[in-house]
């Protein structure tokens, strides 16, 4: 239908707003990317950075960082959530806990990070200070953990939810138990859902910074052991710009973690709607 | 909560005078009264209510565009660009803006260039994906039979968009905007970047402004004792604003429009 002389510039400018969102974000994806890419080379990923990160050096223990913290975070919360959503899921009704625990991720899922990092200093590098060894690997994994826990929770639980009870009543009319239905079942069916919920929580720990800031420590070396203090690559982006005033590794780095999310976004994306599809044929 | 423990003994014995007091001297420790967080909050404040204020259009009028009017060759395209722009790490917008906006703003207007308003551009844009997906959503939760009977009574789509669509999805339409206001006032790594973290109430949007977060990230490296204390209550005030404004966005969601 095509709009009248009226409406030309309503309908225009709404047109404007979708077009400027997408301007926006390829002006900012392109102009990191065409500064940082040529910079990336096997050098740059595999090279410790300077003590001063200066040019010529790489960000290998940035990464290696990054990596382990994100693990320890995916280790801890993937259990929690998948479990959790299932535990919601299929054995309770909707009552006052499934609300309660529904909301408490909700409302964890809003708390800033830069709250959730005090909480890690407190509670990981000053409480359990003989545990986690202080500003670690593993204060700053657990720490993430509570990040990575309401988004995969949810996205987990949307997947089970998502499920036809069809299935599940056919697995049990074929005299199945109910973990047998849940496993052979129910699982297989959600998998691509539950996997795009963790890997979106593997997104926001690798991105996140400010709670990293306050619970990693910030040291360049290669860590060893997870009671090393560490410098994942949003930190060590923050630490060049703030003190070192490098922009050329600064640049290289933040084309790496872009790829890293965009290769996220892509993934995920291929994966809800192969999941949709999959659904539908059912 | 932890953080609790620590912020509010501090936050009972500074009492008013911490939220009211205008100035911020923590590692003074002869001047007393030096911890008033007035500037502070008002500089969160204004951050976020000046971001909310360009983001908040700009995001829903892209979410009507994608509901409504967008051919789906452009919805495959703009949907995960939103997506993307969302996992974006925080600490990389706020290196585009160092980078790109803060010289801007000191070529264009003079000034240090870090500034209240390289925070609301670079906060604007964080908080795109968080209204566009949430207002798109209740979008297209509306019935298809209000819309089909708008236009089938003669409305043309943009009347049909203004006074069927928008009222419909008002309710997911605030609750989006309240949720970006809500990223915008605990966001960190940008703003911290850009803002020029000094103590002082901003006599111009070109003037350095400071936030709850951002001063909570850049003190806390060398914080010890009541300066320490005084940060986690910092933590406690954004905590109660953040409980507000989700607060208001369940009440926001609640709300039903009938008609």
């Amino acid at each position: 239908m095509a709009a009248k002389r009226s409406e030309m510039v309503p309908m225009g400018l709404l047109w404007g707003a979708g077009i400027a969102t997408l301007v926006i974000l390829i002006v900012i994806l392109a102009y990191i990317l065409s500064k940082g890419l040529p910079l990336i080379s096997w050098h740059f990923l595999t090279t410790n950075p300077g003590v001063r990160g200066q040019a010529g050096t790489g960000i290998y223990s940035t990464i290696l960082a990054t990596v382990a913290v994100t693990g320890v975070a995916l280790l801890v919360a993937a259990p929690l959530s998948v479990g959790g959503a299932i535990y919601l899921n299929e054995y309770t009704r909707e009552n006052l806990l499934r609300k309660v625990i529904r909301q408490a991720a909700e409302i964890l899922a809003g708390i800033p990070s830069i709250i959730i990092g005090l909480f890690g200093f407190l509670f990981f590098v000053i409480y359990l200070l003989p545990y986690t060894g202080g500003w670690s690997v593993l204060s700053g994994g657990l720490t993430l953990a509570f990040m990575v826990l309401p988004i995969s929770l949810r996205i987990s639980e949307e997947a089970l939810k998502a499920v036809p009870g069809e299935l599940r009543e056919g697995s049990l009319g074929l005299g199945a138990t109910k973990w047998q239905s849940i496993t052979t079942v129910v699982l297989p069916t959600a998998l691509p859902g539950i996997v795009t919920g963790l890997i979106l929580g593997m997104g926001r720990a690798i991105g996140e910074t400010a709670a990293i800031l306050l619970t990693a420590g910030g040291a360049l070396g290669v860590i060893h052991s997870l009671r090393d203090p560490a410098c994942p690559m949003t930190l060590y982006l923050y630490n060049i710009l703030t003190e070192y005033n490098d922009t050329t590794t600064a640049y290289g780095t933040a084309a790496v973690l872009i790829i890293a999310i965009l290769a996220i976004t892509f993934v995920t994306d291929w994966l809800m709607n192969s999941y949709t599809k999959k659904l539908k044929g059912l | 909560m932890f953080v609790f423990s620590q912020g509010v003994p501090f936050l009972a014995e500074a009492g008013s005078s911490f939220l009211t007091g205008s100035v911020w001297l923590p590692t003074d420790s002869f001047a007393a009264g030096a911890w008033g967080i007035f500037p502070i909050i008002l500089g969160s404040l204004i951050v976020t209510l000046g971001a909310v204020a360009i983001g908040a259009p700009l995001g829903i009028a892209c979410a009507v565009f994608l509901a409504e009017i967008a051919p789906p060759a452009v919805r495959r395209v703009l949907v995960p660009s939103v997506s993307a722009l969302a996992g974006v790490p925080s600490v990389v917008y706020g290196f585009f803006a160092l980078l790109v906006v803060v010289p801007w703003i000191r070529g264009q207007f003079g000034g240090f260039g870090t500034s209240v308003l390289a925070c609301w551009i670079i906060l604007s844009v964080m908080i795109l994906p968080t209204i566009i997906s949430i207002s798109t959503d209740s979008m297209r939760a509306v019935p298809r039979e209000y819309k089909e009977g708008s236009l089938a009574m003669g409305a043309t789509s943009w009347q049909t968009i203004r006074s069927v669509l928008i009222p419909a999805a008002s309710s997911g339409i605030v609750t989006s905007v309240i949720l970006g206001m809500g990223r915008a006032i605990g966001e960190t790594m940008a703003v911290l970047l850009v803002a020029g973290n000094s103590v002082t109430i901003p006599d111009s949007i070109f003037a350095p402004v400071s936030t709850l977060t951002a001063t909570i990230a850049l003190e806390m490296g060398y914080a010890t004792g009541a300066h320490q204390q005084a940060l986690f209550a910092m933590g406690v005030v954004l905590f109660v604003f953040i409980m507000i404004l989700t607060g208001l966005a369940n009440l926001a969601s609640r709300r039903r429009v009938t008609f």
